[in-house]
């Protein structure tokens, strides 16, 4: 591999980044393409960001619009935080794929589409009247047109294979053609479908045999003229791997439950785009993991519950329509004080909505989403592998509080990927706690009793779990007397707990860090983030500063509590900007909780944030500022 | 479990003050469950009642062992979860026909066909009780309650038909007018491996007083409960001289005298079909007619936390216990600097 890399760039000129984007029909296989590319590109040390997308039907009819599936990855000799704006290379295996991707596309961008696909019927399909590749449609863009269909068919000629089944292998002549254009190592995607098939020899062959003729067919169409390499990114020293959010939110857990030293019970009803972490978890049942798939959303919660009241860590992971229906068990938690951890990966809503597409409008759902006054603890991961630290910190507070714990990620997070530094498992922090066994009262009659709601200084109550002697109680939704924890209907007691319940959570505030700013700390504006927009606000301040702004960033992992600094921080900026994929949740709690004029930067059509549209959203708030600032100065002669 | 300490029915008793109406018959349920529990030979502190809400859902208050009263309908959800954390623990769940059968009924039938090692007392009192008297998911078509001032339109469940349905391996029906039947049901109930569903019938004197006289009073009892005995064939009576035939998969009450004992049903507990079961509780149509009580059904099925575990033991001594380290480096990884 390192042979191929230096050859490589002896003679082909290098660029700092592309962004490519695979497109076509959801059965040509595109996602594994994507996935390909994204994982030779990471082996060969560049950095990355990766955005899948998919229609929201499994088999949507074949050539239509609405049939499209899509990967765009960002590949750069530099750190990287989104999947690109605009992709500068379109791979397009249909006329489909085409008409809805082609306006993505840079100006002067590269197309590249198989040619065997632009026929009448397919161009009929995706609704063009004319031949897109002759009729000037593509003037101004390179284009790069393959007959992908027939060239994988006659590679494959020879090795018995049947055309039709041939013909599936085409996208691994796109990826060939793509990893020769781009100067990707080829080994590791043969090794990769070596085992990835193994046992099929057949589809092994004709795999191989496509991505040959790809990777061939470059040289021979003498397309060296659009080649170019990307130099590996200068990544801190460490070993890597290349994670999407459901499977480091897995590992999260699976850690934390490592941590904890007891066993990790998961609750799930099969939902998009929660379910690969059901599939991940199912997986691991050498960890000791009962990965449960329970009959509805609500018993996934409930029996996560009763796994932690008997002293697991009980998890339950969903999206919003599920995060809704479990409610009030959650309430049921929050009244129990007993350890729970609820995961939503949201899509985009209300209802049904954008089931595979992202959005992140459920902050209010998990911060107020429960009858009765219920406060809970609240986190959000903002980066794929950033949700393998959250997940551990949910479970941490969760079994050290006894308190149910609501971690955010989004669509986006949980399939796209980023390459990762795999932290030392010696380095993770300890989740300590003990399950009580001993009595903690004399009772009235001289004998040592039980009361399952005293608390400690931190307004912690016991967790004493059923099996330990002397310690038998009876506990329930019903409101309960503090401390000895029986049915209460008294009205004090009903207050006390109400008032104990909020500082609780609160307290929690004492340990989580306080907020910093990133980037220019003595800058007029801050931008707030919280979940996935970290990335897109990172780089659209690099941006702004690379060109002489001086901007802050504060992004929020803890959104309840908020830490304790962060209305003294956010007081010393004349404008705070908080970009949001909803209509402005965090602005309102913000403004609600410091009565700071917080400004919202709202996205809500199924898609991350791209750079260029904060970036633009941010210049014109600094522009307001310098001209509120002339109008002050100039103020007399106006 | 042999080796729990000896103790009478106060030790399992609380100091909570019972909150029942007065002559409820959840009383004597009660009373038969804390009787019953020295004689089970298991610690109270491996013993957790959970129930969901309603007047039933009351029990785990009243007994000295763990409890957990949770929200309406989903106990038998958060007994599972529970249960399969723990297969050291005896858990009972107790509840209503409100609760099991109308919001709950979904976790219900999935309890019991995964087989999960819980007791399911279901207390059927055929009206809501706890929100005043609104009829139920068991009460009989063309009742007249609060919110049924015409009489109800809905046709009942039978709960012993919707745990038959439901694929349950134990499935049996008591009522609370006779503490030894009860006892003797909840031993059976309790000794079973996997989901025990028990339907008890019980007086609610308050809202629909004398459902179950017709069955349940004792001078009614000889004529109107069939009693289940297996290997037995299904006869009742004074005398034993009426007996239950089973013919075209359609049991019907019939004179021994004129059919002959050869013809009656016997009764197999047992039977890997549950058809002769259902055929049989098909006779309880509704409460003022001959209605079988006892043991419909107890098979033997794989119990779900144990099957779990054997998968997790068999993931183990696959791979060996998970190791994180292994797992983090589990995908492509390469080497910077
Ligand atoms: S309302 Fe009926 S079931 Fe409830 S406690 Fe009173 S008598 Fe018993």
């Amino acid at each position: 591999m390192t042979d191929t890399a230096e050859r490589v760039h002896e003679t082909v000129p290098e660029t700092d980044r592309i962004v490519v984007r695979f497109a076509g029909d959801s059965g040509d296989g595109i996602q594994l393409t994507g996935d390909r590319f994204t994982s030779v590109s990471a082996l060969f040390g560049n950095d990355l960001a990766t955005l899948p997308e998919f229609p929201a039907e499994i088999r949507a009819p074949a050539g239509t619009l609405a049939g499209v599936s899509a990967f765009q990855i960002h590949v750069a000799d530099h750190e990287v935080t989104t999947p690109g704006d605009a992709p500068t290379v379109l791979v397009a295996m249909n006329p489909a794929a085409l008409r809805s991707e082609l306006d993505l596309l840079v100006d002067a961008g590269t197309v590249i589409v198989n040619r065997d696909a632009f026929v009448a019927r397919n161009l009929a399909k995706a609704g063009y009247e004319a031949d897109p590749l002759a009729d000037g449609t593509l003037d101004g863009y390179t284009v790069i047109t393959a007959p992908m269909t027939e060239l994988t068919k006659l590679a494959c000629r020879d090795l018995g294979v049947k055309p039709r089944d041939a013909e599936r292998s085409k996208n691994f002549f796109a990826l060939g053609l793509v990893s020769w254009l781009y100067s990707r190592p080829t080994e590791p995607t043969l090794e990769w479908i070596e085992t990835k098939f193994a046992g099929r020899d057949q589809v092994i062959a004709a795999n191989r045999a496509a991505f040959a003729a790809g990777h061939a067919y470059g040289e021979t169409a003498e397309l060296s003229a659009s080649r170019v390499s990307v130099g590996a990114a200068p990544l801190e020293p460490g070993t890597y791997t290349n994670v999407n959010g459901n499977t480091a939110l897995s590992w999260g857990l699976i850690a934390a439950s490592q941590q904890a030293g007891i066993p990790l019970f998961l609750g799930s009803y099969p939902i998009t785009p929660a379910s690969d972490v059901l599939h991940e978890l199912s997986k691991h049942k050498n960890f000791g993991v009962r990965a449960f798939q329970a009959e509805d959303e609500i018993a996934a919660v409930g029996a996560a519950l009763g796994a932690s009241y008997g002293g697991h860590i009980g998890v339950t992971v969903t999206s919003g329509p599920g995060l809704a229906l479990k409610s009030e068990m959650i309430g049921l938690a929050v009244s129990l004080e007993l350890p729970l951890v609820v995961i939503d990966i949201q899509r985009g809503g209300p209802s049904t909505g954008l089931p595979t597409k992202t959005e992140a409008a459920d902050l209010m759902l998990a911060m107020h989403g429960r009858h009765g006054e219920a406060p809970l603890p609240v986190l959000a991961a903002r980066s794929p592998s950033d949700c393998f630290f959250v997940a551990i910190e949910a479970v941490r507070l969760a079994v050290e509080h006894r308190t149910p714990v609501i971690m955010l990620s989004d669509g986006y997070l949980a399939n796209g990927s980023e390459p990762w530094r795999i932290p030392a498992v010696e380095d993770l922090s300890a989740i300590s706690f003990a399950f009580t066994s001993e009595p903690n009262r004399i009772g009235p009659d001289g004998e040592p009793a039980f009361w399952p709601y005293q608390r400690d200084d931190r307004l912690v109550r016991p967790w004493a779990i059923p099996g330990t002697p002397g310690l038998m109680h009876r506990i329930g939704g019903i409101e309960k007397e503090d401390g000895r924890g029986n049915i209460s209907y008294a009205p004090a007691n009903h207050q006390k707990m109400v008032d104990i319940r909020a500082a609780r959570v609160d307290a929690i505030a004492d340990r989580v860090p306080e907020a910093s700013v990133v980037g220019d700390s003595d800058a007029r504006l801050a931008v707030v983030g919280w979940g996935s927009t970290w990335g897109a606000i990172t780089s659209a301040l690099k941006r702004l500063r690379g060109r002489g702004h001086q901007v802050a960033h504060v992004h929020l992992r803890h959104l309840n509590p908020l830490p304790r600094n962060l209305g003294a921080l956010l007081g010393g900026f004349d404008r705070v900007i908080v970009p949001e994929m909803n209509t402005g949740q965090l602005a309102r709690l913000l403004r609600a909780e410091y009565l700071i004029d917080a400004r919202t930067v709202s996205k809500v059509a199924g898609q991350p944030f791209m750079a260029a549209e904060l970036e633009g959203a941010i210049e014109e708030e600094l522009g307001g500022l310098h001209r509120r600032d002339a109008s002050l100065n100039g103020g007399g002669s106006r | 479990m042999t080796d729990a300490p000896v103790t009478t029915k106060k030790d399992w008793a609380t100091d909570q003050e019972v909150r029942w109406c007065p002559g409820c018959g959840d009383y004597s349920i009660l009373t038969a469950v804390q009787l019953l529990m020295p004689e089970l030979g298991v610690r109270r502190e491996n013993t957790v009642f959970v129930s969901g809400i309603g007047c039933a859902a009351r029990f785990p208050y009243y007994m000295n062992t763990y409890g957990l009263h949770t929200v309406h309908g989903r106990s038998p959800a958060i007994a599972t979860g529970l249960a399969m954390a723990r297969k050291d623990l005896n858990v009972w769940v107790v509840g209503g026909d409100g609760d099991m059968l109308s919001i709950g009924a979904n976790h219900l039938v999935h309890a019991l066909r995964r087989n999960v090692n819980i007791t399911i007392l279901m207390f059927n009192n055929q009206i809501y009780g706890l929100t005043k008297g609104q009829y139920s998911p068991t009460s009989e078509q063309g009742k007249v309650t609060k919110s049924t001032p015409q009489g109800s339109l809905d046709q009942p469940f039978n709960a012993v038909s919707v745990a038959l349905g439901a694929e349950a391996t134990f499935v049996a029906r008591t009522h609370d007018m006779d503490r030894a039947h009860m006892q003797e049901v909840f031993r059976r109930a309790h000794a079973h491996q996997g989901a025990a569903f028990v339907e008890i019938y019980q007086n609610c004197n308050v809202f629909n007083d004398g459902a179950f006289d017709a069955i349940t009073k004792r001078d009614a009892r000889p004529f109107m409960i069939i009693d289940l005995r297996h290997g037995e064939p299904v006869r009742f009576g004074a005398e034993g001289e009426l007996g239950v035939v089973i013919e075209g998969g359609r049991a019907r009450i019939a004179p021994v005298a004129e059919v002959g004992i050869e013809a009656l049903a016997v009764h197999d507990e047992a039977a890997a079909d549950p058809s002769a079961a259902f055929a049989m509780n098909r006779l309880a149509s509704s409460v003022d007619v001959p209605t079988p009580m006892g043991v419909f059904r107890a098979v033997e099925r794989p119990e779900y936390g144990a099957s779990m575990d054997a998968q997790i033991v068999m993931a183990q001594a696959r791979g060996g216990p998970g190791d994180l380290k292994e797992l983090l480096h589990s995908l492509p990884t390469w080497r910077v600097g």
